[in-house]
C-alpha cells in the first residue's frame, strides 16, 4: 500500500524518532511511504490567520501530493496535520479563495487530496483487528493514556477524526497494540501550545495537569503525535518536579514508538535517548518478542 | 369562516396547556374530547416539586385541574392515546385515536394498587426522570388521574419470559388482561388544540458534561424529582451515587439554550427562574451548604420575577457567577467544575458533591411526526408555527387547529396557561357563531 508522506519540519529536526518510527512501522505494516518532494513548512499557524498566503504552503504540499497521483496524503504532526486538512477544505469548498491561492502558487488544485493521520490510516486501510494480528510484541500489562490535545480533534466539523469531547479512536489503537488504554479527562485539553514561549508558566501549568490527571487515572505513561505537546509536557517535568510538590515524573512516547515496540521493531533511532523523562525502563516491563511458531 | 361546524374540540395532549383549555371549553358548555399519550394527565408541571415565583407546591395547585378534567361530564378523556390521523376540514375534522393497550381492564379496575405493591419486576421510572424505578405495571403518580395502571411489556416477566402474572393472581376484581388489544376510535370535532407540550435536551449528547454518564450531573428536572415530597428521595436532596447529602451544587444556566454553535440560539425562557427556584429550595434544606448558579445573564422578565431572583441572592446568598462551564468530570468523589468568571477573567475551579444543568427547552421528539397528521407546519426548531408571530400566536397555519403551551414555542405555567386559555377562547368563538347563527 503506497501512500504519500509529508513529515514536516518538526519531525526532521526536534522529532526525528517519530519519523524513524513511523517509517519503520509503517513499512512493516506493508506501507510504503512515499515523502512528497520538495516539501515545505505547513504554516502551523491556520487557526491565527485569514491570510490567504499563510495558506499556501500548506497547499503547496499538497499538490505535491495531487502530482504524485497519490489520493491520500499522510501526515503525522498533529500540527502539520490539522493546519494541512483544513487547508485542503478551504481548497476544496471555498471557491474564492481557492482560486486565489491557485493563482499565488500557479497551480489548479481542487482539494481532492485526503488528509490523513496514522490512526485514520491504520484504522480505514489496515483496520485494527488486522493491526492486533501483527502486533508480535504486545503491550501488556502497559496502562497508556491517549493524549489528543487539541489538533486531532478540533474544530470538529473540520478534522471529524472522531467526537472531540468522547473520542475513542486514540484508545482503541492503543488497545490493538495490546496496551490498556486508561479514560481521563484530560486527553483532549491543550498543553499550552506556543505559549511555552511567550508564557512558560501557563504552559508548564497546563501541561502539569494533564499528567497529573493521567497519574491519578492510574497511567504508566502519555501517548501523543505531536512533537509541540511533547515538547510541553515531556521536557520541563524536571522543573515541574521542583514545583509542585510530590510530582512524580511520567514517560510521554509517541504513537508510532509504542507501534514499533508493539510490533516488535528494533528501536534503534526511535529517539527515546533524546527524551527527558526515560521511557525505556517502562518498555522494559514489555514481555520480549513472542518468537513466531 | 365556515358557517357551520360541530360545537365539539379535540384538545391534544393533557398538560396544564391542553387541561386549561379543554376546562375552559368544558366549562363553557361544549363537549370536549381530550387525548394524552401517557397513562395520566398532568404533563410536566405535576413532575415539579413547587412553582416559581410562588413556591406553591405543584401537585397541590395541579391536582384540583386533573381531578375536574377526570370527572368532568363534558371531557371525554382518552390517555395511553394517540391521535393518528385527521381529516377534514375546519368545523368537520374526524381524528383518529389509536388506544394502547394498558393489559388493565379499567371498566373494572378499581386504583387499589396491588398489583404495584407485589409486581416483581422494578425498572427507571420515565416520571421520575430515571432517578427514580417503577414496576412494570404501574401508574406515573400516586395521584394519577386516571388512577389506573398500565402494563409496560417491555419491562414485563410475563411478556418477557411467559411467567409471573403475579399481578394476575392478585388483582381483586380480575382486572388484568394480557391479551387486551389496540383499539381505535373515531372522534368528529369542528376544532382543534395543540398542546403537545416540549422536550429537554438529552444530557447524553453533552459529551463535555459527562454525556449523562456522571451520576451527580442531574438535569433540573431530575433536580426537580429530588426536591419532589413524591419523589424518590421524598424531598430529601441526596446525591445518587452515594446518598450523600451535597454541601457544595453548582447549577448551570443555558445548557445548549442560546447556543448557536450546537443550532439552539434562541432562549429557554424557563431556566433563570426555575434555577433560582432549585437554589432558593436547595438552600431551604442544606442550610450549611453552597450554591453557585453560573449564567449568562438573567432574564427575570415577568410579574414577581426579579424580585424572586433577588430573594435568591439577598436571602438565601446563592451565589451567582457570571460566566459559562467549559468542562465536568468526576474525580475522588466529587464533581470537578471548570468554568470562568467572566466579570473577573478568571478562571474558576470547584469540586462540587453535584451539579444541575439547566438543559435547553427543545420541541417534543414526536412533534414533526404530530405536525405531519396535524398537516400544520413546524419552525426550524420542530416547535408549531403560528398563523403569524405577532398577532396570531395561538393558531397554528392550518385553519381550525390552534395552539397552546410550550408546544408553539418554550414558555413557562402563567404564559402556558393564558395562551391556552386564548385558544380556548378562539374555538369558543366558532362554537358560538355556529351554535347561535340567527344573532350572528
Amino acid at each position: 500500500m503506497e501512500i504519500a508522506y509529508f513529515p514536516g519540519c518538526t519531525l526532521s529536526t526536534k522529532a526525528k524518532g517519530l519519523d524513524r518510527s513511523a517509517r519503520d512501522s509503517l513499512q512493516a505494516l506493508g506501507f510504503t511511504l512515499r515523502e512528497i518532494p520538495e516539501w515545505n513548512c505547513c504554516g502551523a499557524s491556520f487557526p491565527l490567520t485569514n491570510d490567504d498566503l499563510r495558506l499556501a504552503g500548506a497547499v503547496r504540499n499538497l499538490v505535491r501530493a495531487a502530482e504524485m497521483g497519490q489520493e491520500e496524503l499522510l501526515a503525522l504532526c498533529s500540527t502539520c496535520y490539522n493546519v494541512t486538512k483544513r487547508a485542503n477544505r478551504v481548497m476544496r469548498e471555498d471557491t474564492t479563495r481557492r482560486e486565489r491561492i491557485n493563482t499565488f502558487i500557479e497551480a489548479q488544485y481542487d482539494g481532492h487530496v485526503r488528509v490523513v493521520h496514522l490512526l485514520d490510516l491504520l484504522r480505514d486501510r489496515l483496520g485494527f483487528e488486522e493491526l492486533r494480528q501483527r502486533v508480535t510484541r504486545p503491550l501488556e500489562g502497559l496502562r497508556l493514556a491517549a493524549y489528543y490535545g487539541c489538533f486531532l480533534l478540533r474544530p470538529a466539523d473540520e478534522i471529524a477524526l472522531d467526537d472531540p469531547e468522547t473520542p475513542h479512536l486514540f484508545e482503541d489503537f492503543l488497545a490493538a497494540l495490546g496496551a490498556e488504554p486508561v479514560f481521563y479527562p484530560h486527553r483532549g485539553e491543550c498543553c499550552g501550545s506556543y505559549l511555552a514561549v511567550g508564557a512558560p508558566e501557563v504552559a508548564l501549568d497546563a501541561s502539569y495537569r494533564i499528567l497529573q490527571a493521567a497519574r491519578r487515572s492510574g497511567a504508566d505513561a502519555l501517548v501523543t503525535s505531536c512533537p509541540l505537546c511533547h515538547y510541553n509536557l515531556d521536557h520541563p517535568q524536571r522543573e515541574m518536579a521542583t514545583r509542585y510538590p510530590g510530582f512524580r515524573p511520567l514517560p510521554v512516547l509517541y504513537i508510532t514508538q509504542v507501534l514499533g515496540v508493539a510490533l516488535g521493531l528494533d528501536p534503534e533511532g526511535f529517539g527515546f535517548e533524546r527524551h527527558a523523562v526515560d521511557p525505556l525502563p517502562l518498555l522494559a516491563r514489555v514481555p520480549e518478542k513472542v518468537s513466531a511458531l | 369562516m365556515t358557517a357551520d361546524g360541530i360545537p365539539r374540540a379535540l384538545v391534544i395532549g393533557a398538560g396544564i396547556a391542553g387541561m386549561q383549555a379543554a376546562l375552559d371549553i368544558a366549562n363553557a358548555g361544549y363537549e370536549v374530547v381530550l387525548v394524552e399519550r401517557k397513562p395520566s394527565i398532568g404533563g410536566h408541571m405535576l413532575q415539579l416539586s413547587e412553582t416559581f415565583p410562588t413556591l406553591d407546591c405543584a401537585q397541590c395547585i395541579l391536582t384540583p385541574r386533573t381531578v375536574e378534567v377526570g370527572q368532568h361530564p363534558r371531557i371525554r378523556l382518552y390517555t395511553y392515546a394517540e391521535v393518528t390521523e385527521v381529516e377534514g376540514e375546519l368545523g368537520h375534522f374526524r381524528a383518529r385515536i389509536r388506544r394502547r393497550p394498558a393489559y388493565v381492564d379499567w371498566t373494572r379496575c378499581t386504583g387499589c394498587g396491588l398489583c404495584q405493591e407485589k409486581c416483581p419486576a422494578r425498572v427507571p421510572s420515565d416520571f421520575e426522570e430515571g432517578i427514580g424505578r417503577r414496576k412494570a405495571i404501574y401508574t406515573l403518580s400516586p395521584q394519577a388521574v386516571p388512577n389506573k395502571p398500565v402494563i409496560d411489556p417491555a419491562s414485563c416477566i410475563f411478556f418477557q419470559r411467559g411467567k409471573c402474572r403475579a399481578c394476575e393472581k392478585l388483582c381483586p376484581t380480575g382486572a388484568i388482561a394480557f391479551d387486551q388489544q389496540e383499539t381505535t376510535v373515531v372522534e368528529e370535532v369542528g376544532a382543534i388544540v395543540v398542546a403537545t407540550g416540549f422536550g429537554l435536551y438529552p444530557p447524553a449528547e453533552i459529551g463535555e458534561y459527562g454525556a449523562g454518564e456522571i451520576p451527580d450531573v442531574l438535569t433540573g428536572i431530575q433536580f426537580e424529582r429530588l426536591l419532589s415530597a413524591s419523589g424518590p428521595t421524598a424531598g430529601q436532596i441526596r446525591r445518587p451515587s452515594d446518598g450523600k447529602e451535597p454541601k457544595e451544587v453548582v447549577f448551570v444556566q443555558c445548557v445548549r439554550s442560546r447556543d448557536p454553535e450546537h443550532g439552539l440560539p434562541y432562549c429557554s425562557r424557563i431556566c433563570c427562574m426555575y434555577t433560582a427556584k432549585h437554589a432558593m429550595l436547595y438552600k431551604h434544606r442544606v442550610h450549611d451548604g453552597q450554591a453557585y448558579i453560573f449564567y449568562i445573564d438573567i432574564r427575570s422578565a415577568g410579574k414577581n420575577y426579579e424580585e424572586f431572583v433577588q430573594r435568591a441572592m439577598e436571602e438565601d446568598r446563592v451565589l451567582y457567577i457570571r460566566g459559562r462551564i467549559s468542562r465536568l468530570f468526576p474525580q475522588d468523589g466529587k464533581v470537578i467544575v471548570w468554568g470562568v468568571d467572566t466579570l473577573t477573567g478568571k478562571p474558576i475551579e470547584i469540586a462540587a458533591d453535584m451539579v444541575v444543568l439547566a438543559t435547553a427547552v427543545v420541541a417534543d421528539p414526536s412533534a414533526r411526526e404530530v405536525a405531519g397528521v396535524l398537516g400544520i407546519e413546524v419552525d426550524e426548531h420542530g416547535f408549531f408555527r403560528e398563523a403569524d408571530e405577532a398577532m396570531r400566536p395561538m393558531e397554528s397555519t392550518r385553519p381550525g387547529i390552534f395552539l397552546a403551551g410550550a408546544a408553539q414555542s418554550p414558555k413557562d405555567i402563567p404564559d402556558t396557561v393564558a395562551q391556552a386559555s386564548g385558544a380556548a377562547a378562539r374555538v369558543l368563538a366558532l362554537f358560538q357563531r355556529w351554535t347561535h347563527k340567527e344573532q350572528a
